[in-house]
C-alpha cells in the first residue's frame, strides 16, 4: 500500500514538473521571440518612427507613423464591428436558445474561423470594395471584424455555461427577469474569461495581413477619415521585410516590435478598466 | 513606458492635425514588386514638387496591378510583364477605354547560386539553364556547366533548384527567356507569373528564394539583379545571343534595351529578352504603367500626365542609384509623344 | 420557453425583446457564413464545369496549362496541421495545467499576459523566424537527429532543405499555443473548488485530482481551444508559405517540401490572371472549407463519444 502511495506521489510529482516544463517552453518561445526582434528593430525606434511617414528607400528616418494609427483605426472599427455581434450571439447560445440552433450557429463559428484570411479578405472585397470601386479603411475593418467574430462568440458562450448554477437560481429566486440576470449577474461573472477571449481575438487580427491587402490597401500617407486606404502595421512589416534593403528591414522589425506593443497597452488598459466583477468562489 | 505614451499622445495630435489638413488629391496605384522602390522614391520626390498631390501606389503584384485597373479600384497600375491580348480586351469591355503602357525603367533576372567551394561569377549557357530548371542536369560537374567554366573546380553534387513560389514579374522574366532558348520548355513550361515547375522548392519573393539559396549547399535560383546588387549576392553570367557572357549590371541592361528601341511596337509592349547587341544582358525587361487613356477625372488626368512627363526626364536620373536601367533615349521620346493619347 | 401570451404583451417584457436581439447577431453569424460559402460557390463555377469531381485527386497545379487539382493542397494543409497539433496540445495543455494549478495566481497572470502577447505577433514575422532560426535549426538538427536513427521509416527519410512539413507544423505550432493555452487556463480556472477538494479529501494526489477531475470538468472548454487552435492552423497564409517549400507534390516524408491551401491562395491569387486560375484559387477556399467542416464533425463526435463514456461531467 505504501509503495503503492510513493509510486502515486511520484507520477504526482514529475507530471506537475512536466506541465511546468511546458509552460517554461511556452514562455521560454515567447521571451526569445521578443528578445529576437528588439535586437534586430530596437535600433529603428525612435521619435522619426512615431511620427514621421515613410521615407523611400536609401533616405535616412521616416517612420510609420500613419501606419501606427491605422492600424489603430482599423482595430477599433473591427472591434465596434466584430464584438458585439460575437458577444451577443454568445449570449443567446448561452442563455436563450435549444440545442438545435446552437449547434448550428457553433458550427458556423467554427467554420468562420477556420476560414483562411486571405480568403476573408477575397470576400470582403467583393463585398465591400468592388461595388464602391475603392479601398477603404471601413473594407479593412469589416474584413478584421469578421475574423474576430467566431473567438468571441464560442468564448462568450463557453465561459456563460460556466457560470456556476447557484449564482444563476440566486438570482432569480430574489425576482429578477432573465435578462437583468444576464446582464448584472451572469456575464460579469464569466467577464474574465470572456475579456480574454475578445482581447485573444484582437491580438490575432492586430497581426494579420492577407485580409488588409485588398481591402484597406494602404497608404503612403495619411488615410482622411474611414472611406480611403490606410497604411497599417502588418502590411507594412510583409512589403518591408521582402525588400532588398536593410534598413527596410530594421524597420520591419521595429514595426513588429510597435505592433506587439500595441496590443500590449491595449490588454493592460482593457484589464485594468474592467476588473470590477464579482468574485466567484474559487 | 513613459516614452511609449508620449509618443502616443504625440501621434494622437499629429494624427488629428493631419485629418483637419486640406486634402490634397489622392491618386492610387497597384501593381508590379520589382520597381517599388523606384516608384516610392519617384512619388515622394514629386508629392515634394507638388504638396497637392498625393500619389499612393502599393506593390500587391503584376496580376492584382492589372487586375484593379481593370476593375477601377485604382487609377493606374503597373506590371513587369506587359498585358496580353485578352487582358487588354478584357479592360476594353469592362472600362469602355482602352489601356496605354508606359515604361519606366528597366530591370534584370539573374542566376544565383551556392556552390560549395566557388565563389566567383559562374557561366552559364541558355542551354544550361534550360537544362538545369527542366530537371534534365542534374549535377553541378555536367559537362553543360563545366564547359564554359574551365579552371573551376565543379562538385559532383545534385544540384537544387529554387524558384519562385508567388506569381512574380521576375517569373516572367526568367520563363520569357527560357521559352525563347528552349523549344523543350517553352512546350512543357512556358512563360507565364506562375508556372508549373518540373523541378524545385518554391521560395517566396526574392527574400525567399535567397534565403533558401543561402542556406541550401548546391541551390541554384534567379533573383532580381537589384536585390542581388544591394545585398552583395554572387551572381553568374549568361551567354546572350551574340556569344558573349555577360554579367547583369546597368550597362548591360541597358544595352538590350537600346537594341529593342529601334523596333518598338507604338503600344510599348516589347519583350527584350535575349536581345541582340554584343553586350547586351539577355535577361533583361521593361516595367510599365498602365494608364487608361481615359480618365474622366480630369484633375486625375492632369495630375498623370504631369507625372509621366517628369518620371521621363528629371525621375530617370534618380534610377540608376537604386540599381535600375535607365529607359533609352529613343523610348523616353516615343512615350513623351504617347502621353498625349491619354485624354 | 415564453408560453401562449400574445406576441405583443411578450415583446414588453424585457426578456423577450433580449432573446430577439440576441437572436438576430446569432443568426447574423450563420447568415455571414452562408454568404460566405456563397461567393465562394459563385466565383468557382468554372473550374466544377471543368474539373467536376476530379479536382479532388488531381496532383497538377499548372497555371500555364490551365490545368488544376486539390490533391497537393489537401495533403499538405492535412499533415501541417496534424503536426502542429501533436506538438501543440501537450504542450499547450500542459502550461495550461500548470498556470491554472500550480502557479501561483500574481505568477500566473503576469506568464499569461506574455503569452497572450505571442497571439499578437504578426503571422509574417513567424515566417520570418521561421526561415531565419527553424529552417536552419531543422536542417542541422532536427533532421539529422531523427534521420540518423529512424531513417528507415517513410515519414523520417531525407534528404531535408530545412523547409517542409515539420518546419511548417512547428511555426503552426508556436502560434496556435497561446490559444490553447489561454483559453483552457480559463476554463480551468473557473472549474470551482470543490471539485479539487473533494478530490483531494478522498486521498487522490495533486495530479489525480488535476488530472481525474478537473481537467474532466474543463473538458469542453478545452477542446473548444483545440477547434481554435485547429482552425488557425488549417487557415494560417503567411507564415506557412515563407517555411513549407511551396512544392505542390505529395510525399511521405515530414522533412519534404510541400503546399497547402491557405499558401498557394496566398501566393497566387494577388497574381492571378485569368478566369480558370482565379476561380480554381477560390474553388480551393471552397476547399478548406468543405476540409473544415469535415474535420470539425469528426471531432464533434469524437467528444460525443468519449463525454459519454467518460466520467467528465458534461455541460
Amino acid at each position: 500500500m505504501a509503495a503503492r502511495l510513493r509510486w502515486r506521489k511520484f507520477v504526482s510529482n514529475l507530471m506537475l514538473t512536466m506541465t511546468g516544463v511546458c509552460a517554461f517552453v511556452s514562455v521560454a518561445v515567447l521571451f526569445f521571440i521578443l528578445g529576437y526582434l528588439l535586437f534586430n528593430g530596437g535600433t529603428s525606434i525612435n521619435w522619426a518612427f512615431f511620427t514621421q511617414l515613410p521615407k523611400p528607400v536609401g533616405e535616412a528616418g521616416g517612420g510609420m507613423a500613419n501606419a501606427i494609427v491605422g492600424s489603430a483605426k482599423l482595430l477599433l472599427a473591427a472591434s465596434l464591428f466584430g464584438v458585439p455581434i460575437g458577444f451577443l450571439g454568445g449570449v443567446y447560445l448561452a442563455e436563450f436558445s435549444g440545442s438545435a440552433v446552437a449547434s448550428v450557429v457553433r458550427y458556423a463559428a467554427d467554420l468562420l474561423n477556420g476560414v483562411p484570411s486571405i480568403v476573408i479578405g477575397i470576400f470582403a472585397y467583393s463585398l465591400v470594395v468592388l461595388p464602391f470601386k475603392h479601398f477603404s479603411t471601413l473594407a479593412g475593418a469589416f474584413a478584421l471584424g469578421l475574423m474576430m467574430i467566431p473567438i468571441t462568440l464560442r468564448s462568450t458562450e463557453e465561459f456563460l455555461n460556466g457560470v456556476p448554477r447557484m449564482l444563476r437560481e440566486g438570482a432569480m429566486a430574489l425576482g429578477a427577469s432573465k435578462w437583468k440576470t444576464i446582464a448584472s449577474v451572469i456575464v460579469p461573472a464569466a467577464y474574465r474569461g470572456i475579456l480574454t477571449a475578445i482581447l485573444l481575438a484582437l491580438a490575432r487580427v492586430a497581426g494579420e495581413t492577407a485580409p488588409l491587402l485588398f481591402t484597406a490597401f494602404g497608404n503612403r500617407f495619411w488615410s482622411q477619415g474611414w472611406g480611403q486606404p490606410t497604411a497599417s502595421l502588418p502590411v507594412m512589416i510583409f512589403t518591408y521585410a521582402v525588400s532588398p534593403y536593410e534598413d527596410w528591414h530594421r524597420q520591419a522589425w521595429a514595426a513588429g516590435l510597435v505592433l506587439l506593443g500595441l496590443i500590449l497597452i491595449i490588454n493592460i488598459v482593457a484589464r485594468t478598466i474592467l476588473s470590477r466583477g464579482i468574485a466567484v468562489p474559487r | 513606458m513613459k516614452r511609449l505614451t508620449g509618443a502616443l499622445l504625440a501621434l494622437l495630435v499629429v494624427g488629428v492635425l493631419a485629418w483637419a489638413a486640406q486634402n490634397p488629391l489622392l491618386i492610387n496605384g497597384a501593381g508590379a514588386t520589382f520597381p517599388y522602390p523606384i516608384y516610392s522614391k519617384w512619388f515622394d520626390v514629386y508629392h515634394g514638387k507638388n504638396p497637392s498631390i498625393q500619389f499612393n501606389y502599393q506593390s500587391v503584384g503584376s496580376g492584382a496591378g492589372i487586375k484593379q485597373v481593370t476593375e477601377g479600384t485604382v487609377d493606374f497600375g503597373a506590371t513587369d510583364g506587359p498585358m496580353n491580348d485578352e487582358q487588354m480586351k478584357a479592360f476594353q469591355d469592362k472600362r469602355k477605354t482602352s489601356i496605354l503602357h508606359f515604361p519606366t525603367v528597366l530591370g534584370a533576372a539573374v542566376p544565383t547560386y551556392n556552390v560549395p567551394g566557388v565563389s566567383g561569377a559562374l557561366n552559364f549557357t541558355p542551354e544550361a539553364l534550360a537544362g538545369i530548371f527542366l530537371g534534365k542536369i542534374t549535377k553541378w560537374n555536367d559537362p553543360a556547366i563545366a564547359g564554359p567554366n574551365k579552371g573551376v573546380n565543379l562538385p559532383a553534387n545534385d544540384i537544387v533548384v529554387v524558384h519562385r513560389s508567388d506569381g512574380s514579374g521576375t517569373t516572367y522574366i526568367w520563363t520569357d527567356y527560357l521559352s525563347k532558348v528552349s523549344d523543350e520548355w517553352k512546350g512543357k513550361v512556358s512563360r507565364a507569373t506562375s508556372v508549373n515547375w518540373p523541378v524545385g522548392l518554391g521560395g517566396k519573393g526574392n527574400e525567399g528564394v535567397t534565403g533558401l539559396i543561402k542556406q541550401t549547399p548546391n541551390a541554384i535560383g534567379y533573383v532580381e539583379l537589384i536585390y542581388a546588387a544591394q545585398n552583395n549576392i554572387p551572381y553568374g553570367s549568361v551567354k546572350n545571343s551574340a556569344g558573349t557572357f555577360v554579367k547583369a549590371d546597368l550597362a548591360s541592361v541597358s544595352a538590350a534595351a537600346a537594341g529593342a528601341a529601334k523596333e518598338m511596337p507604338d503600344d510599348f509592349r516589347v519583350s527584350i529578352t535575349n536581345a541582340p547587341g554584343k553586350t547586351a544582358y539577355p535577361i533583361s525587361s521593361f516595367t510599365w504603367l498602365l494608364i487608361p487613356a481615359k480618365i474622366d477625372d480630369t484633375g486625375k488626368r492632369d495630375a498623370i500626365k504631369g507625372f509621366l512627363k517628369w518620371m521621363l526626364s528629371d525621375g530617370q536620373g534618380n534610377a540608376e542609384a537604386l540599381s535600375y536601367a535607365k529607359l533609352p533615349k529613343e523610348v523616353v521620346q516615343k512615350e513623351e509623344k504617347a502621353i498625349s493619347n491619354i485624354q | 420557453m415564453a408560453g401562449s401570451r400574445s406576441f405583443l404583451s411578450r415583446l414588453r417584457d424585457g426578456d423577450e425583446i433580449a432573446r430577439l436581439i440576441t437572436l438576430v447577431f446569432a443568426a447574423s453569424v450563420v447568415l455571414i457564413t452562408i454568404l460566405l460559402v456563397y461567393e465562394l460557390w459563385i466565383n468557382s463555377a468554372l473550374p466544377r464545369q471543368k474539373f467536376g469531381l476530379h479536382f479532388f485527386v488531381t496532383q497538377v497545379w499548372d497555371p500555364v496549362m490551365d490545368e488544376y487539382g486539390a490533391l497537393p493542397f489537401v495533403y499538405g494543409t492535412l499533415v501541417t496541421s496534424a503536426v502542429a497539433l501533436l506538438l501543440a496540445v501537450p504542450l499547450g495543455i500542459g502550461a495550461a495545467i500548470f498556470l491554472a494549478e500550480l502557479a501561483p495566481p500574481r505568477v500566473s497572470d503576469a506568464l499569461q499576459f506574455f503569452i497572450d502577447l505571442l497571439a499578437a505577433v504578426p503571422s509574417v514575422i513567424y515566417g520570418l523566424l521561421g526561415v531565419f532560426i527553424v529552417v536552419p535549426m531543422m536542417r542541422t538538427v532536427i533532421f539529422p537527429a531523427l534521420n540518423k536513427p529512424f531513417g528507415y521509416l517513410p515519414i523520417f527519410k531525407g534528404p531535408s532543405y530545412g523547409v517542409g512539413f515539420f518546419t511548417a507544423g512547428i511555426v503552426l505550432a508556436i502560434m496556435v499555443i497561446p490559444y490553447i493555452i489561454s483559453v483552457s487556463r480559463e476554463v480551468l480556472l473557473s472549474v470551482p473548488g470543490d471539485q479539487r477538494e473533494a478530490a483531494l479529501a478522498v486521498g487522490s494526489t495533486r495530479w489525480e485530482s488535476t488530472w481525474k477531475v478537473v481537467v474532466p470538468f474543463a473538458k469542453t472548454g478545452i477542446m473548444g481551444s483545440i477547434f481554435l487552435a485547429l482552425a488557425r492552423a488549417l487557415g494560417e497564409t503567411m507564415a506557412v508559405t515563407m517555411v513549407i517549400g511551396n512544392t505542390p507534390k505529395i510525399a511521405a516524408s515530414l522533412f519534404a517540401p510541400g503546399y497547402s491551401i491557405a499558401a498557394v491562395i496566398a501566393n497566387e491569387f494577388t497574381e492571378a490572371t485569368g478566369d480558370l486560375y482565379l476561380q480554381s484559387l477560390i474553388a480551393l477556399g471552397l476547399v478548406l472549407f468543405l476540409l473544415t467542416f469535415i474535420l470539425n464533425g469528426l471531432a464533434r463526435l469524437l467528444i460525443l463519444v468519449t463525454t459519454q463514456k467518460g466520467s467528465g461531467v458534461s455541460n
